[in-house]
């Protein structure tokens, strides 16, 4: 009796920590939220089968929680063990009662004056591991809390923020190390991705985006271009353990609209990269655009699926990319295998049969002005798709918006914009975008639902055949995962910048989303 | 007295050596650090339009410079790396953006206020100091953020230019009914408009058969065809006078 009682404590105990094993095993654990897309694999698909396509008009708001700040709110909430943890723009970090949306601790950061952020002071979310929750801040830190109390362990400088450099993304925990991506390209940053001891704060590696002087891929910048070279980190990638690798996007090379004062391939900007996560050194990559002058980052969600493909099993890493191609990459190797135009583009006049690019030199940003499709905010962007093993679709709010880019100057100086051209929008033009289903494996769309603006809203599917995603208009609404048939929706007032979660709060199924600067939490009656 | 006195210097210095060249420097700095999200013109884009007389967040020259220098919390305008020195020439540069240039007209503002409230019949649609219809732009301050060559062209050609904002907006109803009006509201599912007699209506998208999106149109008749030359020119110098 004893006995069972101290294993009972025991377990408890471990119930009440994050250890490594227990985000390996996520899927295994549906109830929680571990890891900013759910899994290490990125799928953001959840097997609750509470609500379903039968119920899911009877979805009801079960709390609300209004942030304090004015940025856009674009956080993936973390669920683990009875409290929700939210990352609040534009860099605080609150811990809330998952039973009734109350707040338990507030992490509240002092961000300096005069912030250098190209794109609004936002941050995506948080990572959990053992008895402490990560979070980046957009003054280029990271910073360890105690889960408990939201109290600092430790607070370590990545880098400087006065030149440029920003923190956006969620970290990733994996094994002993919290790794972390940064922001800056529109400034000249030099790109790259650290990992940290989580324990100490001590930095364990640093992946450089651009490769320094004698390195492979160096001689892809014409001079001294590659220290100014962009290839930045900022959104969070996704993990292997059998491969033990990492696999990251990068963003555009900089700057971003002029190309002849970096000729070359540009490696390894506006890549996938595979990294060992124990040493950070570089694996495979693969360019989805060499010499970008678009501001194509790669800076999307690598979803990892295992499956037959063509005859016989493979790992691969399904890829929408920003430049309105979706790309299947065997993840082992990097092989190319396929690319498949998602929306509309008109930068690349083809894909050849090695996943290289046949550029259209009229989008080239000119005096006279180029038009481009997709814009630069991309037919995809950092917002998560969703793969469901259920329907074995590929799920994806794609952006259909153009724009003209006119050529400025980019003289390179620290902490200023470093760019190079001005946009435009086509006049009586006016942007629209589609959640697309897409075959995984050959990247045909299935259907599509329309909405009314280009979407920046992530995307969740559950085993109860739902898809559940919003709209910059402030709907969120469900799917049949099937069909796309419109099942649910409900207008929040604020545009929705993030993607959706679901879990288990005292056995009953939730799905929770942020929109405009509030957090919402929908249940069945 | 004395420190006010101290300060308007202080102001004079700041601003009374602005010369073309630091106009020109302004432009080019514009281009390379603004343009990103202002747009090449700096009528809007990702950030906002500056190509007005008055912006939102720096009512005068000093909040300007405050602003590029330090960025606007809780939105997407970032503080600058600027030297003192760009940052005004910058604002110097974005001050001549919305500037209206004033210039001699032909035609009498008193006559053309009685013009607006008579034969043009403009409040029906146009509001005045408050008073008037919805469906087109509020004019009470058109002098200050149009010139006198835009006024003209849109009262005798009002689709050349149609104002952002003023989609007009056709749709069929299931139960048959058309109506035209300028939208107020689209989302994906609703649409909120103002019909021809100035009254809101509202849709559930899934209620209407049709909708059509007259890009380049407006409801407004083109002038021409209802003043005379003289009544146009009058209505234009009643228009460019108001502040």
């Amino acid at each position: 009796m004893r006995r069972a009682l101290l294993l009972l404590l025991a377990v408890a105990a471990l119930r009440a920590q994050v250890p490594y094993e227990r985000i390996l095993r996520a899927a295994s654990e549906p109830g929680s939220w571990l890891t900013y897309s759910g899994t290490y694999e990125s799928q953001r698909y959840s097997t609750l089968g509470q609500i379903t396509r039968a119920n899911v008009g009877r979805l009801k708001t079960a709390w609300m929680y209004q942030i304090r700040g004015r940025h856009k709110f674009e956080g993936t909430p973390l669920v683990i063990d009875g409290v929700m943890y939210i990352s609040e723009p534009p860099s605080d970090v609150t811990a809330l009662d998952l039973r009734t949306g109350r707040p338990l601790w507030s992490y509240r950061r002092n961000i300096p004056e005069g912030m250098i952020v190209c794109c609004g002071q936002v941050n995506r979310g948080v990572a959990a591991l053992d008895d402490q929750i990560f979070v980046g801040t957009v003054d280029a830190h990271l910073v360890a809390l105690d889960r408990k109390t939201g109290r600092v362990r430790w607070d370590v400088e990545v880098a400087d923020y006065k030149t440029g450099h920003s923190i956006t993304p969620a970290p990733l925990a994996v094994k002993d190390k919290i790794i972390i991506g940064m922001a800056g390209a529109e400034y000249g940053v030099r790109g790259f991705l650290d990992a940290y001891d989580a324990r100490t704060g001590r930095r364990a590696w640093r992946w450089w985006g651009t490769p320094g002087p004698g390195e492979p891929g160096n001689e892809t910048w014409s001079g001294e271009s590659w220290k100014t070279g962009g290839a930045t980190t900022w959104v969070t990638g996704s993990y292997d353990p059998e491969a033990n690798l990492l696999y990251w996007g990068t963003g555009n090379p900089g700057p971003d609209y002029i190309g002849d004062v970096r000729e070359g391939d540009n490696l390894y900007s506006d890549c996938l990269v595979a990294l060992d996560v124990d040493t950070g050194k570089l694996k495979w990559y693969f360019q989805f655009v060499p010499h970008d002058v678009n501001d194509m980052d790669s800076n999307q969600i690598p979803v990892l699926v295992d499956t037959v493909f063509r005859g016989r099993p493979r790992k691969l890493v399904l890829f929408a990319n920003r430049n309105g191609f979706y790309y299947l990459l065997d993840r082992l190797t990097g092989e190319f295998l396929l690319a498949k135009q998602f929306a509309r583009q008109n930068w690349a006049k083809g894909i050849d049969p090695r996943g290289r690019p046949i550029p259209n030199p009229s989008t080239v940003p000119s005096v006279e002005g180029a038009v481009v499709y997709p814009d630069d905010d991309g037919a995809a962007n950092w917002h998560s798709p969703s793969y469901s093993p259920q329907t074995r679709l590929f799920y994806q709010n794609a952006r259909e918006w153009g724009a003209i880019y006119y050529r400025t100057e980019a003289p390179y100086e620290p902490g200023k914009v470093f760019a190079g051209a001005g946009r435009r929008r086509i006049p009586g033009e006016e942007g629209w975008g589609a959640l697309r289903a897409l075959d995984a494996l050959t990247g045909e769309m299935r259907w599509e639902f329309r909405v009314h603006t280009p979407p920046w809203s992530g995307i969740l599917s559950t085993a109860g055949r739902l898809v559940f995603s919003g709209t910059m208009e402030g709907d969120f609404f469900a799917l049949d995962a099937e069909t796309g048939k419109l099942l649910w929706r409900l207008q929040t007032g604020g545009p929705i910048w993030a993607g959706p979660i679901s879990y288990l709060s005292e056995g009953r199924q939730y799905v929770a989303i942020a929109a405009g600067s509030s957090l919402v939490v929908f249940g069945l009656e | 007295m004395i420190k006010a006195t101290l300060l308007l210097l202080a102001g004079a210095v700041a601003w009374g050596q602005t010369t073309p060249d630091d106009l020109v420097q302004g432009q080019r700095l514009f281009g390379s650090q603004c343009a990103y999200c202002h747009g090449p013109r700096g009528d809007g884009g990702r950030g906002a339009n500056l190509a007005v007389p008055r912006l939102r967040h720096a009512s005068d020259d000093a909040a300007l410079v405050q602003v590029i220098s330090r960025g606007i919390p809780g939105t997407g305008m970032p503080a600058s790396a600027l030297s003192a020195r760009q940052t005004r020439q910058v604002a110097a540069f974005v001050r001549t953006l919305g500037r209206v240039e004033t210039q001699a007209l032909s035609g009498d503002a008193a006559r053309g206020r009685l013009v607006y409230e008579g034969k043009g019949a403009c409040g029906r649609c146009h509001t005045m100091a408050g008073r008037g219809g919805g469906l087109g732009p509020d004019l009470s301050d058109a002098g200050a953020r149009s010139s006198p060559q835009y006024l003209r062209e849109a009262l005798l050609d009002p689709e050349k230019e149609v104002p952002s904002g003023f989609l007009q907006v056709r749709v069929v109803t299931a139960d048959g009914r058309r109506i035209t009006g300028v939208r107020v509201n689209e989302d994906t599912f609703s649409l909120q408009l103002r019909d021809l007699s100035d009254q809101v209506q509202s849709f559930w998208k899934r209620e209407l058969t049709e909708i059509h999106k007259d890009q380049g149109k407006s409801p407004m008749p083109a002038y021409r065809t209802v003043l005379e030359p003289a009544e146009v020119e009058d209505l234009v110098a009643y228009l460019a006078s108001l502040p």
